[in-house]
């Protein structure tokens, strides 16, 4: 992305959360930021790029942009790194040890929770990993304190010479809200200085590091006691009152403007004498966190009577519709359940689809018909294979799963499925986070496998970021690129198992695949045409049907490409008496870049170059308005 | 309460709504309001559902719209104002852009569009006016232009002037020439002015 000029100090700017963490990393004279992309996290990194003055990249996955960071670190200069959720469960094995060792330079570690799941395969709680590194913790609840918050967490980083996380959701990193900007400040870090009983984490050396990470604890206990973070509002309607953190702290707002609430701004470790200080502010006392019931369970084994997860579930956002029935139901209160003047209509679902001409549409579109496989998927764009048409993914676990579990499947066959071909579809990008350690493993292991790699030269799902497959860094700038064919031969794939192909060639995309399932050992095949969001992808020619030459096959239908449109349906009895459904098709022209893949199955050659009669205007990208 | 304005905008990922929305917030902020937008649209990009929220006035606590209290909806297809009527606060007004989005989950079949989502919400007892964004931005030259023809619509249902948000709206556009600030001067207009034959039509 291009630099531009940051807005001048105490403009009042509306921001995303992920571009207020952004701008204060910039302010706090951060040298060295580094992360993978994940919703909701990835803007954070987007944005630091286009500022000056600080060093930003693209890491291979979350482990390595935290190591990155923790070099940084040591070296002295204030490091940032991000990642969402899952990302940290990659990245866990250096927090876990960085922990011991602490930091010179201040880290921040911004970790966003999809609550909600709105882009992620699973919901996790990362205010765990406060307690389970033993590091402290910022949640904050909107824009300004995300702002506000980073600078605070850099401060308490140096102050204690350990890594701080801050914990946000997408209710934070994706709302957008004013921000008071500020200053940058200039940070020279003291650079590395050798002290191997402090980084070199060999047991006799970290043996004694433990009794000071516990020791810290205290300390940073008796901090958050302090803290301005976390205040109490004493509020005047004393039935309940509430502890809570996050965009949580908003909804209790919005829903109890009058009850006593202990805001919990740094909320590791647990400020127990605050809670207390709270707790007789009211009869009850109910804690409000999103997801899990952390804070509550260690206040009750505090012995403090209080009230959580009892009332309020342990899944998705605590929004005002769930927080105030949750709470009328406590008080023995009529349930203030307005009935809707209008019930949600019955509407068709409009899930995610792949986009016009997207290459893996051609690949979907072929694993569709070839038989008896058992497709193990992986994390990206093209996880919607597993949907309609295609229904062409059996399983999504985690990054680079789809390699250990095609190995799993291959040497774990059961009676029912010990003749059906193992496929594992991975991207590029996921294929470089963590997918080339289970191909390896699979070659090891002499497995029986054929690894489609989507080569799309983009880290696609999370809006086409840049990544060593495609030769650019986070700026742009050119960078080397990973060959993939020669890098799955270093893995120890056979060079004549590996093929190189177009995916919008679907005969040769067909041979290839059925030829190769058949052969009993690990098999790549790259297909290596560009995301068409990305601007190595060239649009040609649009496509429409001649309506009188469609036959209502709905083949085109079936490659699952939104461009094409149902204009009437009908039924036909054929020779042998079977009825059909037939669905004549129209093409949206406007939106069509012609890739065709749906003029290749069209059997009456029905689909024809579109011959505008006035000059139109292409839209690049989505529906069209 | 009720000095916070909410405004729901949905659509399609790819339409623009979520840029809409901001450009709405923009307009608040100008006239010296907080300001909250949200949406969850993470894999909306390709081709889901967006619900955008923009919350605005004194001082804004939970960016979320709650059901049944949306001032106004503005809807970029018309399944999606059916969609999310529930949204709007008894008597408030939905404005659709009756132009149809058809995904391929229904072109195969497995689901059907409804055949007229205006008059569906309307018989649920929505006060809906209902235009064709996009023919008008057809009618412009640029079918991209629906964006602005979509604010232009909003623009005589919110607490500040249409004036205001145009300004908003063509500053967006001052880099681009002043062929394009008329353009979408032009557009904006039309869906004003679409809005308001149709609100004129049915009074």
């Amino acid at each position: 992305m291009a630099a531009v000029m940051p807005a001048p100090a105490a403009s009042r700017v509306l921001m995303s959360g992920n571009e207020a963490v952004a701008r204060a990393v910039w302010e706090a004279g951060v040298k060295v930021a580094a992360a993978y992309p994940g919703t909701p996290s990835t803007e954070m990194l987007e944005v630091i790029s286009t500022y000056p003055d600080i060093y930003a990249e693209w890491s291979v996955n979350e482990k390595v942009s935290l190591e990155v960071a923790i070099g940084a670190a040591y070296a002295g200069s204030r490091a940032f790194c991000c990642m969402k959720h899952v990302g940290m469960n990659v990245a866990s094995d250096a927090l876990m040890t960085l922990t011991l060792t602490g930091v010179v330079g201040g880290l921040v570690i911004a970790i966003a929770d999809d609550v909600g799941l709105s882009s992620s395969q699973n919901e996790q709680d990362s205010r765990y990993w406060g307690r389970f590194a033993h590091v402290p913790l910022f949640e904050p609840a909107d824009s300004q304190e995300a702002y506000a918050m980073t600078l605070a967490a850099f401060e308490l980083s140096e102050k204690y010479q350990v890594p701080v996380i801050l914990r946000m959701t997408t209710r934070i990193n994706h709302v957008k809200a004013l921000v008071t900007v500020g200053e940058r400040q200039e940070f020279v870090g003291a650079g590395f200085k050798k002290d191997p009983s402090r980084f070199v984490m060999v047991p006799g050396n970290a043996g004694k590091r433990i009794p000071l990470m516990f020791q810290r604890d205290n300390t940073l206990r008796a901090e958050a006691e302090q803290s301005a973070w976390n205040v109490i509002e004493p509020g005047s309607d004393r039935r309940v009152a509430f502890i809570t953190s996050g965009p949580a702290y908003m909804h209790v707002k919005e829903s109890f403007p009058d009850a006593p609430v202990l805001k919990l701004g740094f909320s590791w470790p647990v400020p127990f004498d605050k809670c207390r200080e709270l707790a007789v502010l009211a009869d009850q006392v109910v804690v409000v966190e999103e997801v899990e019931p952390l804070v509550e369970t260690e206040l009750k084994a505090q012995g403090l009577k209080v009230i959580g997860k009892e009332i309020l579930p342990l899944q998705g956002e605590l929004a005002p519709p769930v927080i105030k029935p949750a709470i009328a139901r406590l008080l023995g209160e009529l349930v203030d359940e307005v009935p809707l003047r209008i019930k949600p209509a019955q509407v068709f679902p409009r899930p995610p689809t792949m986009c016009v001409a997207c290459p893996h549409l051609g690949v979907y579109y072929t694993l569709s018909q070839v038989r008896n496989l058992n497709i193990s998927g992986d994390i990206g764009c093209y996880t919607l294979g597993a949907g309609h048409p295609w229904q062409a993914m059996d399983t999504c676990v985690s990054m680079g799963a789809s390699m250990g579990v095609a190995l799993g499947m291959d040497k774990g066959r059961g009676e029912s499925d010990k003749d059906k071909r193992i496929v594992a579809v991975i991207g590029d990008s996921t294929f470089l986070h963590m997918g080339m350690q289970g191909l390896l493993d699979m070659v090891y292991n002499k497995a029986n496998v054929t690894v489609m790699l989507l080569d799309n030269r983009a880290v696609g799902m999370t809006g086409g970021q840049d990544n060593p497959g495609n030769g650019r860094d986070i700026y742009g700038d050119e960078a080397p690129r990973v060959d993939f064919a020669k890098l799955c031969e270093a893995l120890g794939v056979k060079k004549e198992r590996i093929h190189v192909v177009n995916p919008y060639e679907l005969p040769v995309l067909f041979k290839t695949i059925r030829d190769e399932v058949k052969v009993p050992d690990v098999s790549v095949i790259i297909t290596d045409q560009p995301c068409v969001l990305i601007k190595d992808y060239h649009k040609l020619k649009p496509f429409e049907v001649i309506e009188d030459k469609c036959t209502g096959c709905g083949n085109c239908i079936d490659v699952g490409c939104p461009a094409i449109h149902v204009t009437r349906r009908a039924k036909e009895v054929k020779p042998n008496g079977r009825e059909v459904d037939l669905a004549f098709v129209r093409i949206e022209s406007s939106v069509c870049t012609g890739c065709t893949l749906c003029v290749q199955p069209c059997a009456p050659g029905a689909i024809v170059h579109y011959a505008p009669v006035s000059p139109i205007k292409l839209v690049t990208k989505g529906c069209g308005a | 309460m009720s000095d916070i304005t909410n405004i729901l905008v949905v659509g399609i990922g790819g339409q623009g709504v979520m840029t809409a929305t901001e450009i709405l917030a923009e307009a608040a902020i100008a006239l010296g309001h907080d300001a909250k937008k949200t949406e969850v649209a993470g894999m909306a990009q390709r081709g889901g559902v967006v619900s955008s929220h923009l919350r605005f006035g004194p001082k804004v606590l939970s960016p979320q719209i709650a059901p049944g209290t949306a001032d106004v909806l503005l809807a970029f297809e018309a399944a999606e104002g059916l969609r999310w009527q529930h949204m709007l606060r008894p008597g408030a007004m939905a404005l659709v852009n009756d132009s149809r989005f058809v995904p391929p989950i229904v072109e195969l079949g497995l689901f059907d569009y409804p055949d007229n989502p205006v008059a569906d919400m309307k018989a649920a007892g929505t006060k809906v006016v209902a235009f064709d964004a996009t023919t008008i931005a057809q009618g412009l030259g640029d079918i991209r232009l629906g964006n602005t023809v979509m604010l232009g619509a909003i623009a005589d249902h919110l607490p500040f002037s249409a004036d205001d948000l145009l300004a908003c709206v063509l500053q967006r556009f001052q880099k681009k020439g002043e062929k394009m600030v008329d353009l979408n001067r032009r557009a904006f207009a039309a869906g004003r002015a679409a809005v308001g034959t149709a609100e004129a039509a049915t009074a």
